[in-house]
């Protein structure tokens, strides 16, 4: 990743912009829609991770899956591409 | 007895592990928007170690606005007809620099590669220049509110095809791509990440001009329900519609998530696929017959070219 632009001679400034999470805000406020997890159910399969289009799960080995809510989307790509059905769709509050 | 350290590790695949850093949450696409998916396979390949030319289109927008960039990699904005051109441009400086480590891959969707940008892409895999295009295929412009491309199946509603849907077939583009002689050709899904990370790997290694044509369902302009992005990409090859295949070596290599459709008799019925999404709901039976056709055609050449 290229870290600064140099401008030699022109004294032009390039508007160059930074990785951010979130440039688009808390997306979690985005959701009407919430995924929850069945612990119980979960296989460890990582498919709901390799999935999520917005990068906010992490399967743990140990734990399962762990979801950032303050950014997910609640798109329910995850429910719907889990195996067991160890994710679900609940209404936001 | 074994000689292992118990506390060592188990082997990690390489997704998801390599996915995690690169492509930030809060992003600005759609729930359900299928471009930052492919863009995590992206990251798993190439790490940081990418730069994006982006022509206007969706992703334009996805990455969000100045000073804040939702992916951990360099991304360029380009006019809309230029992404090939730029890309083409600034791996030549790269090689001119000596810097081997970063790839250069210009990201277009269908109406900046299929209609507007065609003639720059054209010029650069006709001048063979060390790229990978992907063009991201959502089968119409969605950013500008789902204008029909060329790209835009047969049958399929729009905001300019909105009465009886769109009456000429897709433009096959890898196929007018596998015409120019470039090395490396591919079809890819996001649905199949595993088949786009093994296909990017390919690519990485060779060198020349490299398109990959994704197929990203777009739930804003398809008109489904956000959480069936990966299901209806997956049924499009489950019903033999969308073929995943390479060409390199002068022949097709039909890719394993859609060998077993080469036998029509194991393809679900295209119903399957057109009836979860809106933008077909005024299909008619004449019509699906005439899209049954053109899929025969097109693993017909499949065949032939194997
Ligand atoms: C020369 C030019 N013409 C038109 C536009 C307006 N425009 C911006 S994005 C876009 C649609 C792009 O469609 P596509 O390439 O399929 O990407 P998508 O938005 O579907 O991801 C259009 C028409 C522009 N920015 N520049
Ligand atoms: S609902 Fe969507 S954004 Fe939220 S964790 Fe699941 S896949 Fe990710
Ligand atoms: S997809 Fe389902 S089973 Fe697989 S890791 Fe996620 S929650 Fe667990
Ligand atoms: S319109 Fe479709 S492709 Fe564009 S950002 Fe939204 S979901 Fe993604
Ligand atoms: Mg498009």
């Amino acid at each position: 990743m290229v870290k600064e632009v140099q401008i030699v001679k022109t004294g032009i400034k390039i508007p160059l912009a930074k990785p951010k999470i979130g440039v688009a805000g808390k997306t979690g406020f985005w959701r009407i829609t919430k995924p929850v997890i069945d612990y119980d159910k979960c296989v460890k399969c990582f498919l709901c991770e390799i999935y999520c289009p917005v990068n906010v799960i992490r399967v743990e080995p140990d734990q399962g899956p762990v979801i950032d809510y303050d950014y997910c989307k609640g798109c329910g790509v995850c429910v719907d591409v889990c195996p067991t059905s160890a994710l679900k769709l609940v209404q936001e509050e | 007895m074994t000689t292992s350290n118990p506390q060592s590790p188990k082997p990690r695949p390489p997704l998801p592990y390599n996915m995690r850093e690169v492509v930030l949450p809060g992003d600005a696409a759609c729930p359900g928007c299928p471009i930052p998916m492919a863009w995590k396979v992206l990251s798993a390949v190439f790490g940081e170690k990418m730069i994006l030319v982006i022509p206007a289109c969706c992703s334009s927008v996805v990455v969000g606005a100045y000073p804040g960039n939702s992916l951990k990699a360099s991304v360029v904005h380009v006019a809309f007809a230029s992404a090939a051109a730029v890309a083409s441009g600034i791996a030549e400086a790269l090689r001119k620099r000596g810097i081997t480590d970063v790839q250069v891959i210009a990201w277009a969707g269908d109406g900046g590669t299929a209609d507007i940008g065609m003639a720059s892409l054209s010029g650069a895999a006709e001048r063979n220049h060390d790229i990978i295009y992907i063009m991201y295929d959502n089968e119409a412009y969605m950013n500008t509110g789902i204008q029909r491309s060329s790209s835009t199946p047969y049958g399929a509603w729009t905001t300019t095809t909105p009465i009886i849907g769109k009456t000429e077939h897709k433009k096959d583009v890898a196929k007018i791509m596998i015409a120019h002689g470039v090395p490396y050709v591919a079809t890819a899904s996001v649905a199949y990440p595993h088949d786009l990370y093994a296909k990017l790997q390919r690519a990485k290694k060779i060198r020349g001009f490299k398109f990959i044509h994704i197929h990203a369902p777009c739930p804003v302009g398809w008109r489904f329900d956000p959480k069936y992005t990966v299901r209806i990409g997956k049924l499009a090859v489950e019903t033999g519609l969308w073929i995943l295949y390479e060409y390199y070596d002068g022949k097709i290599h039909l890719s394993g998530p859609s060998r077993p459709y080469i036998d029509p008799k194991k393809r679900k019925p295209i119903i399957e696929y057109l009836k979860l999404q809106g933008r077909f709901k005024k299909i008619t039976e004449d019509k699906i017959k005439e899209i049954e056709k053109y899929v025969e055609q097109h693993w017909e050449w499949i065949k032939r070219h194997m």
